[in-house]
This record gives C-alpha cells, structure tokens and sequence, in this order.
C-alpha cells in the first residue's frame, strides 16, 4: 500500500471572475503533518475547503488512495474519512458540548438518542485533550473562546478520520492548550492520520510539521522538507512579494496635529487609547485579532458607546456620539465587514454610494440624475467593474464591493478616512489601486489611518504604526523600527514598551 | 428604433426586476381567464365592485408595505382599524354628528392612529421587541378594547352625513361612476409609492430592511425610520377605518377587520414584496390587492362555495411565495 493518501492535482478556484488558487498540487501522506503557510489571502483556506468538500473547484482533481473523487460535499468528504476543523468556530451555542461534539452522528439505541453512551465518549475524548474541567453537560455559550476551539477539536478527534485539516487551530489557544494539542497531533500521526495543518505561524510549523508548502498569492511557491529549512527562508517565501514595487512612495507629513484622542475608553474592549494623527499622515494600527482597533476606531466614530475619551479636531474639542457627528466633521469610517457592515448588498452601485450622503441630492425628491452622476464620476475615478451602475453590488467582485464602499467613504467629503482591512480578500490588482488612491488622498494635508493585520500592508504604507494589544497600544513605531518583527513582538506582548 | 434608444429598451428589460414584473403577468392573465370564464366579469359596474371592495384592505396593504420593507410585519391592523372606527363614531355621536362633529374625529381618529404607530414603533425599536411579538400584542390589546367600549355589541353613528364619505361616488357618465373609497386608495397609492421610490426615507426603508447593520454605517438613524414606517401603517389603518366605518355608518366590534391583517400581508406578498425585507414596491402591493380581489369575485361569480374561497387564496399566496423563492 502507499503512503500517499490524498492527493490534489491541478487545482483551480475563481470566486465570481477572480482566480484566487493557480493550478495548485499537494499531497498528503499516512502518519505526517502537512503544513501549509501563507500571508492572508494567499488561499490556504480556500484550498483546505476544496479539500474537505465546502467548495468545489473550478477545475483540477482530486484523489484519494489514487482514486479519483468528487467531493461534492461535506457530507462526502467524510464519508471519505476528511475532517476539518474550522478557523472560524463552528459549534452551536445553544447546544451542551457533548451534543456539539456528537452533532451529525449522535449515538442511538433504537429510536431514541443514547445520551449517557454520549455523555461518557465525551468525556474519554474531553480527557484525551486534557479538558477534563470541560462538563460534557455545559452550554458551549458559557465556554471561552479557548474552550470552544478545544470542543471543536474534540468533535473532529471524534470523527475518527483519517485526514485531518487543522485550519488556524492555536490562533484562539493559550501556550498550555497548544503544547495538549501538539501532544495529540503526535499521536493521532502515530496511528497513521494524515493531519494538514494550515497556519501562519513558523515556529509552529518548524516545531510540528514535516513537510510544508508555501501559499502565496494562490500559488504553490514551493514545498519544503522542516528539517532542511529555516523559518527565515519559509519567512521569504511567503512574503516574496516585490513589496517596493506594490507600494506607492510614503507621503511627508505636516507638522500640524489634525485629531487628537486622549484616552478612550470601552469597557473590556479598548483601554486609555491615545494619539495623535497629522495632517498628511498615513497612521496603521496593527495588532492581533480582537486586539481592539476596530472597536476603537468604531469608538472614534461613534458607532460604539465610550466610556470616556476626549477628540479633539484641529485643536478644538468635539463631541462625537453617533456616526452622524463624525460624518459633519469629514471623519469617515470604512468597516471591516464590507458585505455585513460597508454595502447593502440588495441594492445597486448608485444608491450605495449615495445611501451615507442623500441630503446631498435632495431637491424636494430624490434628484436621481445627479446621483448617476456622481456615480458615474466615482467609477472613473476607482475603475469600477460592472456591467452597468444600476446592477446590484452582490454581483460584483470583492474587489469592485470593496471601491462602491470607498466611494461611500468619499461621499462625506473626509478629511480623516479611517480605513478598517481595506485590502481583505481582494486581488492584488485591486490592492494596488488602493494603495495608490491611499496615497494621493494624504497629499493635499488630509490624513488616512490604516487598520490592517496584514503587516505587509501597514509597513509598506503607513508613516508610523501603532501597535494594539488587549485594548492597548504597546508600542509606537516610526521609520526603520516599522518591520514585521517589532510588530509581532509587540503584537504578541514578548516585547513590551511604556507607551 | 435609433440604436441609443433600442439598446435602451433592451435595457430596461434586462434590469426590470422579474419578482415584480410576475404580479403584473399574473394579474393580466387572471383578468382574461375571468373574463372568459364570466363575461360578466368585464362589466364596468363590476369591476369597480371589485376595485371598491379591494380599497380597504388594499390602502391598509399600502402602508404594510413600508413595513414589511423594513424587515418589520405589523399583525394588529384589523383591530386597530375597529378601534379607530368604534372611536371615530363615538367622537361624532359625542359632538351632535354634524360635520364639525365628523371633522373632530377625523382629527382624532388620524392624530390615534399615527400615536399609537409610534408606539409600536417605540416598543419595537427601544423595547427590541420582534415585530411579531410586539403586533400580536398591540392586536389583543386593541381588539379587546372596542369590545369593551361596545359591550361586544356594535357603534352605530347618529350622523346622517357620515356615510356619504364611504359610500360617495363620482360619477362620470350616465350609468358609471368612481366610488370615494376607490379614488382614495389610488391616489394614496401615487403617494405612497413617491414617498418609498423617491425620498430619503423610502430609500431609507428598502437599506434597513436588506442590512441593518449597513445602514447605521450609513449613518442613517434606523429607529427613527422604523419607527416611521409604523406610523404609516398605523395612518393607512385610519383612512381604511374612516372609509368602512363611515360607509357602515357603524362599527361591529367583534367582526369589524377581522382577518385585515392576514389579507394586507397577502397583498403585499403576492406583489412581489420579500418577507425577509429589503425588496418590494407599491405597484405590486396593487397588483396583490387587486389579484386577491379578482379571485373573490371570480369564485363568487362562479357560484363557488365561499368555504372554499379561502383555500384559493391560499394557493395563490403560497404560490406567489414559491415564484420569488425560485427567483433569489
């Protein structure tokens, strides 16, 4: 028999038009952990979706024990003994854990669910992973979010599969539920499972996997053996990227502070934020998931209470209680979530981008005219792709939402744009339009700040970074200081500084 | 055709949104098959039967539409709509019923309608109570008041002036003429499609109902808006109550709009309008009025058992739903 148990061949996946995965190959054995690395967005996700049936592929094979398959659903893929744990947690809230864990396969006896027989197998799997303080009987509501992830793992353990896809598994966990689950990991490659192990953490990858193949921009960019190579070499080749040449030449800033905030408060998400932003400034926030930037700058705004905190604009205190306030004082805020919180997707292009500024087009009705206008000026302006202005946003491409959600942001005629992600999940033609209009906009003494935790992103543009950890800023960081190592060891609190 | 303007037309039809160009179909080709069925069907004198009998509920539809736009539903219209009636008719026997009289409860009757809008409005935006919920409460609440004004029995007015609101008609030419109800519901229809199709608010409407979440990164005050939508509602209620109580000359405080909502929703629905908020137009909820309208006739005309006419509405709105499910 051989080793190889699955193999991908050829792959590739576009998503309404954009090609996101190029002709991708990989491989997995019996008994080795497969890593798979890359930047956000280089399509690691969407490959392991492929693989454990969430997404079909637009073209390319799949075989496993050198047969072909179709692993036209979930359902299918574990039938063929394909398990994926997700990054995103997948667990029902309302549900105890031992029902998430048996949630698709619940043992029965006769008609009736055996619930004792579940309760125990809970508990046995629970014990495995060193969860013994997790009650099989609790709600997974009332769990933390570590908690969960470990349920989520117990219900995959649980599965008994033979290929397993890890995506993100410790990006929820603590040092001590990261050493169990490595321990697992090395047992479950004992008795000879295939483990994938998706993650953008090196030292990780060096220390669990034995091979690794590197994602970048959809492509394979290589496979390496763990042994022979060096996480700066892995740091490379997921970078790559010609990063001069993506990123246009970084603005010179006034001297004049255009904001200042001085310590803003949300209770349990952002702690004694301050700073100020100047006028030509390009400012990034970096930092971890749930490190607080989105809610602080939701705060800024006003589309989220504060506790305390004071702004003041050009020097002169102002009052921000809803985004109406921000929106008269040309502070503009472009969210994370463009689908949930940037467009409404039932609408078309024109009515998007006017929908934050219709007091603009009034007359005593709508004057429809004048916003086709201006719509038709922003599509030149961002090179809008659609088949026409009155076509509903959910049919455009990520990249296309994303500029129909900065032309919103423009309609408010800002001075401060404050962008949250505003490259994610889109194609890197469309990144660099971005980028290129980010930096024109600071020119003429308007100023941008920068969320992203794409640390690319942030070091290529921003003037100076600011680095968010539990609700605080750990560091400021200005010219040479600003690498992706400085921001990581910030990020993860190993380095601290008194800000 | 010159080019520019063929491609166009072309267009147009491209973009025409097919959930609400299928009421249109289904209303042309329903009015053909009746007419065949029944040639009586197509008489001047019943048609406007049927466009009188379907204002009433049709004008309360109008305004469920801005709600149901809105991602809201709101149940307590048939009661509400005894209510103002029963109140109205109290106000004018109260003043003499003389045409001040009748004028004091208009005002009356208009001012409630839009106050108790808001009131639901508030305990659904401020109290974050489902629509559903919040409706089916107002519903009980109102409808067990005017039992309790009338003893369960009926409000008849002394007014001898009333009933020519209601029952009015205009004629035009000698054996055909316009009843009041029927120009009342039109022109609050050119209204209430002005007001969704071309201001702010309407615009407002269809964002919260497709993405709450977007539209308060609009910075659109949401709570406000729903808010108004059930004030709209609540205002249609009052015309439809103004035109059935004073057509009555009475209100029955156990049978008056009994069944309204389930048919305002039918309208709407079978026009094209999502359930789910956020897609819908006013024309249609016309169209719906009037296809609900035609079937009742038909049936009737027909000689179909009435037991039975419920099971075809029935059909008619489980289908329209499936059409759009189909669709999106």
């Amino acid at each position: 028999m051989s080793k190889t148990i699955l193999r991908a061949k050829k792959i590739n996946k576009d998503f309404a038009g954009v090609q996101v995965l190029f002709d991708i190959s990989i491989s997995g054995e019996r008994g080795q952990v497969h890593g798979l690395i890359g930047e956000n967005g280089a399509g690691k996700s969407t490959l392991m979706k492929i693989i454990a049936g969430f997404l079909q592929p637009s073209s390319g094979r799949i075989l496993i024990d050198n047969k072909p398959v179709n692993l036209k659903d979930p359902a299918m893929a574990k039938r063929m003994g394909i398990t994926m744990i997700h990054q995103e947690l997948n667990l029902v809230e309302d549900l105890k854990v031992y029902e998430n864990i048996f949630l698709g396969k619940e043992i029965k006896q006769g008609m009736l669910l055996n619930k004792r027989n579940m309760i125990h197998r809970s508990k046995e799997i629970l014990k495995e992973l060193g969860e013994e303080e997790i009650d099989p009987l609790e709600d997974v509501r009332n769990l933390s979010v570590a908690k969960k992830q470990m349920v989520e793992i117990a219900r995959a353990i649980s599965e008994n599969s033979r290929i397993l896809i890890m995506d993100e598994p410790t990006s929820a966990l603590t040092d001590y539920e990261t050493e169990i689950l490595f321990k697992l990991i090395k047992e479950l490659k004992q008795k000879g499972v295939c483990i994938f192990y998706v993650s953008h953490r090196l030292k990780e990858v060096k220390e669990i996997c034995d091979v690794v193949t590197v994602l970048r921009d959809g492509r394979v960019i290589g496979e390496y053996d763990v042994s022979n190579v060096s996480e700066v070499e892995l740091a490379n080749a997921m970078v790559g990227r010609e990063i001069k040449n993506m990123y246009p030449q970084k603005p010179i800033p006034k001297d004049e502070v255009i904001i200042e905030v001085k310590n803003l408060n949300v209770p349990g998400l952002v702690k004694d934020v301050s700073f100020q932003l100047k006028k030509g400034e390009i400012l990034g926030f970096a930092g971890l998931v749930g490190a607080g930037r989105t809610e602080m700058a939701e705060a800024l705004v006003g589309l989220r209470k504060k506790a305390s905190g004071e702004i003041f604009l050009n020097g002169e205190h102002v009052y921000i209680n809803n985004y109406e306030d921000a929106k008269q004082l040309g502070i503009s805020y472009l969210p994370e979530d463009r689908k949930q919180n940037g467009l409404v997707l039932d609408m078309n292009i024109v009515n998007n981008i006017t929908l934050i500024s219709l007091e603009k087009y009034m007359k005593l009705l709508i004057d429809k005219k004048k916003e086709m206008e201006k719509a038709k000026e922003y599509r030149e302006k961002f090179d809008i792709r659609c088949r026409d202005l009155f076509q509903e946003v959910r049919y455009l491409s990520g990249g296309n939402q994303q500029k129909v959600v900065l032309s919103k942001c423009l309609e408010v005629e800002p001075q401060i744009l404050i962008l949250d992600e505003p490259t994610r999940g889109i194609d890197i033609n469309t990144k660099y339009q971005i980028y290129q209009f980010i930096a024109n906009f600071v020119k003429n003494g308007k100023s941008c700040i920068v969320i992203s935790s794409e640390l690319q992103e942030i070091i290529g543009l921003c003037n100076r970074v600011l680095v968010m950890r539990e609700g605080k800023i750990v560091a400021e960081l200005m010219g040479k200081e600003i690498n992706e190592e400085e921001i990581i060891l910030y990020a993860t609190g190993i380095k601290e500084e008194v800000y | 055709m010159p080019l520019e303007s063929k491609r166009r037309f072309i267009d147009y039809f491209k973009n025409f949104n097919y959930e609400k160009l299928g009421s249109l179909i289904a209303l042309a080709a329903l009015f053909i098959i009746s007419g065949i069925a029944n040639p009586i069907f197509f008489r001047p004198l019943n048609i406007m039967n049927i466009l009188r009998q379907i204002s009433y509920v049709g004008t309360i539809a109008l305004g469920m539409t801005f709600v149901i736009i809105s991602g809201g539903i709101d149940l307590s219209v048939g009661s509400l709509m005894a209510l103002l009636g029963g109140i109205m008719i109290i106000v004018i026997n109260q003043f003499g019923g003389n045409v001040l009289a009748i004028l004091i409860a208009m005002v009356v009757g208009a001012g409630l309608s839009v106050v108790l809008g808001f009131g639901t409005g508030l305990l659904i935006t401020k109290g974050k109570i489902a629509p559903f919920i919040a409706t089916l409460g107002t519903m009980a609440i109102y409808r067990s008041l005017v039992l309790y004004f009338a003893n369960g029995g009926e409000y008849r007015s002394i007014s001898s002036i009333y009933p020519k609101i209601g029952g009015g008609k205009i004629p035009l030419g000698e054996s055909f003429f316009i009843p009041t109800p029927v120009i009342i519901f039109f022109v609050y229809a050119i209204i209430c499609h002005i007001i969704l199709d071309k201001t702010r608010f309407g615009r407002y409407v269809y964002a919260i109902g497709s993405n709450e979440s977007a539209a308060i990164y609009s910075a659109i005050k949401v709570d406000r808006v729903k808010t108004m939508t059930y004030m709209i509602v609540g205002f249609s209620v009052f015309l439809t109550s103004l035109m059935l109580s004073s057509r009555m000359n009475s209100v029955s405080s156990t049978s008056a709009g009994l069944g309204f909502e389930l048919d305002a929703i039918a309208a709407v629905v079978i026009g094209g309008t999502s359930m789910k908020g956020g897609r819908g137009w006013i024309w249609g909820t016309v169209f719906g009025a009037i296809i609900l309208g035609i079937i009742n006739n038909m049936l009737n005309l027909l000689n179909v058992s009435p037991y039975l006419q419920g099971a075809v509405k029935g059909l008619v709105i489980i289908g329209a739903v499936l059409i759009q499910r189909k669709r999106s």
